[in-house]
């Protein structure tokens, strides 16, 4: 089998990883060898599907003992199958990334043999890269479950960040869909690497001639839409595992129906890209923005809203709150505010200090006031001529593409999940509205 | 603010030719109706006043500016001129004379009209070259890395130091087609010069079977049913499309017969 053929084969079989970033290190060049890394990360080209390709991501093998369900190498599944030789891989990368098509290498595999003969096989890719061919770029590194304690650890010396995929939401669904998976055997690498990193930057900080392991720190992924976990209980997951475990990153992935299987949904089952989308909108605003998933979702609302996203869900169920006078309100409130992020927060500060702010300066300062007039008061002061009523308000905080979006995508299939809407099939103008309003 | 006159200041181009355009401003206590490029051509009828570039008073203006401004201050007027806004001669100019009243925090006075363009403009240049740093492809010519760009803003000053510490033991070229310049690195020191066209060499095979392999990539790498073009689009417009091997599809068809690849 050529290269050619290998490389279609373990990129196909590696593409539902949603994991491609590069950020979260900034590294200088090695004089001797090559590359680097920048901490915001580099966007190399844009798939397709509009997913950023910053790493080459391939699988070492997709030769798989486990038979998950969900999984498109489970043994069960009629594939083809490949596998890169250790210096092929190595080779591979050093040639893309010499001419810039890519930040490096995102190295994940399949259970070939054993976990522990897999892992000693992608330590061998990354030796090859790090020490014959002084690669200094980026590598993120998938822990294969089930592995040596001490394989994992040299694994972690060798990348900038590894990974363990929670793969399901909840313990129900692993032993359901991944029966060879227990949330134990996910959860203890992850703890490993927790310490490991803690350990390494202690001893960075103290010793000359300490290694690094893993200084990206570690993420992980779950998918969503194959089991019928809830967004608060992914939430609550997503939120926990960002103060146990200090993962940078937790992504999530819609599933996509590859495979046929009673114990999933239909094959005609269009992926919950929307759910997915609001998931990630609730994740920046855990990260970045002060909220508790307990603020975003409680029991009584277990499903994130369709039409709005999250921060103005919350903003129009806490009216009480708002407006907020941009001249005055701190920080935290300000990021509470539809429609201004992090940036315009930032430049808010800085230029109120020199001169109180209207809505024109707002503007200069590039803050988008579509959303965020409602809310906000300069001076005491709405904007001239804006009319507060629901109708309007309606037609701010709520694209035209976002409704059709949702009557397309979510209503004609599981109905039961829409909470928000009676079993009629299509949303009308009042739906929307009471929606926004908190009626319902 | 002191008093506009009639006067266009017609300098050479360079950074240094725009700060005797200050030191000429400062000197004769007024600001000039526009400040132009000796190449561009003559469009009105204003009276205009070439500005020879004096190295030592361009030292002098620049010692000024970061001694009793301050050096990021100086920085951001550097980078402001290396953008493709329009005016930007005479809005550095009127930033400079506001910030010697005001101070350096003059650039935290974002709702301030000159502030804020300047501001936008240099923030779409470090944005161009950011994204560039990851849309640059490279073929490998000989023993030298070669690579085109069309970039809207000068971005080679900051593309330079962030390739010089990727590739530092390689030799590498970076042409930019917009400004007919070139970006030319070998170990471990780099220069900006003028380069009006460059004529691409036939790539061998092994570059061929590089850029083959990335367009198998590239083509695998996508989720079929979740397609997003504009999603795409918006990350990346299309202008960076064409210079970027996985877009570049005719080559497919080899002179040389598939068997070479293998």
């Amino acid at each position: 089998m050529d290269t050619f053929e290998k490389l279609r084969i373990l990129t196909d079989a590696a593409k539902y990883d949603v994991a491609c970033t590069s950020s979260g290190v900034d590294k200088g060049s090695a004089q001797q060898g090559m590359g680097s890394a920048v901490a915001c990360g580099i966007c190399h080209t844009f798939a397709a599907d509009g997913r950023c390709v910053s790493l080459l991501k391939v699988l070492l093998t997709n030769c798989c003992a486990y038979d998950c369900q969900y999984c498109v190498n489970r043994r069960s599944n009629d594939t083809p199958r490949a596998m890169f030789s250790p210096r092929e891989l190595a080779e591979l990368t050093m040639a893309f990334y010499r001419r810039n098509y890519i930040e490096g290498l995102f190295l994940s595999s399949g259970v070939y043999r054993s976990p522990d003969y897999t892992c000693e096989q992608m330590i061998r890719t990354l030796e090859i890269l790090r020490h014959e061919y002084c690669f200094n770029g980026y590598i993120h590194v998938k822990a294969i479950p089930g592995a040596d304690p001490a394989l994992i650890t040299r694994l972690g010396l060798l990348a900038e960040r590894m990974s363990v995929n929670i793969e399901l939401p909840s313990q129900e669904g692993l032993r359901r869909l991944a029966p060879d998976k227990s949330k134990a055997a996910i959860l203890r690498p992850m703890g490993l690497i927790r310490e490991k990193v803690q350990e390494s930057r202690y001893e960075l900080a103290r010793y000359r001639g300490a290694q690094a392991f893993a200084p990206a720190g570690q993420s992980t992924q779950m998918i969503v839409g194959a089991t019928e976990d809830t967004d608060l209980r992914i939430l609550r997951l997503t939120e926990s595992l960002y103060r146990k475990y200090q993962l940078k990153r937790v992504f999530f992935s819609a599933y996509m129906p590859v495979v046929e299987s009673p114990l999933l949904p239909a094959l005609t089952v269009k992926p919950p890209l929307l759910r997915e989308h609001r998931l990630y909108q609730a994740d920046w605003l855990l990260r970045f923005y002060g909220f508790t998933a307990s603020e975003i979702l409680d029991e009584s609302h277990p499903t994130l809203n369709p039409l709005v996203d999250p921060k103005c869900n919350w903003a129009l169920n806490h009216l009480e709150l708002f407006p907020v006078e941009v001249n005055r309100a701190p920080r935290e409130m300000l990021l509470r505010v539809p429609g201004i992020g992090t940036t315009s927060v930032r430049r808010i500060l800085a230029a109120r200090r020199h001169t109180t702010l209207t809505f024109e300066g707002l503007k200069k300062l590039g803050v988008v006031l579509n959303r965020a007039q409602f809310f906000i008061t300069c001076g005491g002061k709405k904007p001239d001529g804006l009319r507060i009523t629901e109708n309007t308000m309606l037609a701010a905080l709520i694209s035209r593409q976002g409704v059709s979006r949702v009557t397309q995508e979510l209503l004609p299939r599981r109905l039961e999940q829409l909470s928000l809407f009676s079993a009629s099939s299509a949303i009308t103008q009042e739906d929307v509205q009471q929606c926004l309003t908190g009626q319902i | 603010m002191l008093n506009r006159t009639d006067i266009i200041y017609r300098y050479d181009g360079t950074w240094e030719g725009l700060l005797g355009c200050v030191f000429e401003s400062f000197l004769h206590r007024t600001i000039p109706w526009d400040i132009q490029c000796w190449d561009e051509p003559q469009l009105s009828l204003i009276h205009g006043r070439v500005v020879e570039t004096d190295l030592n008073k361009a030292r002098r203006v620049a010692d000024s500016l970061r001694t009793r401004i301050s050096v990021d201050f100086y920085d951001f007027i550097k980078q402001a001129y290396l953008t493709c806004l329009p005016d930007k001669e005479l809005q550095i100019l009127i930033l400079i004379h506001k910030a010697y009243r005001v101070g350096p925090q003059i650039l935290d006075h974002l709702t301030d009209d000159t502030v804020s363009k300047l501001t936008g403009a240099t923030e779409q240049l470090r944005h161009e070259a950011h994204l560039l740093t990851g849309f640059i492809r490279f073929s490998l010519m000989g023993a030298i890395l070669v690579s085109q760009i069309g970039p809207k803003n000068q971005v080679l000053p900051l593309l330079a130091p962030h390739f010089a510490q990727r590739y530092p033991r390689e030799a590498f070229l970076i042409h930019d087609q917009t400004h007919g310049m070139a970006l030319v690195y070998r170990p471990y020191e780099w220069a900006i010069v003028p380069m009006t066209g460059l004529e691409m060499a036939d790539p061998d095979a092994e570059e061929m079977r590089c850029r083959t392999l990335w367009r198998e990539y590239y083509d695998a790498i996508a989720v079929e049913g979740r397609e997003n073009p504009r999603c795409r689009m918006s990350h990346m417009p299309k202008r960076y499309w064409r210079f970027m091997t996985e877009f570049q599809r005719e080559e497919r068809i080899l002179p040389y017969g598939p068997s070479i690849l293998q």
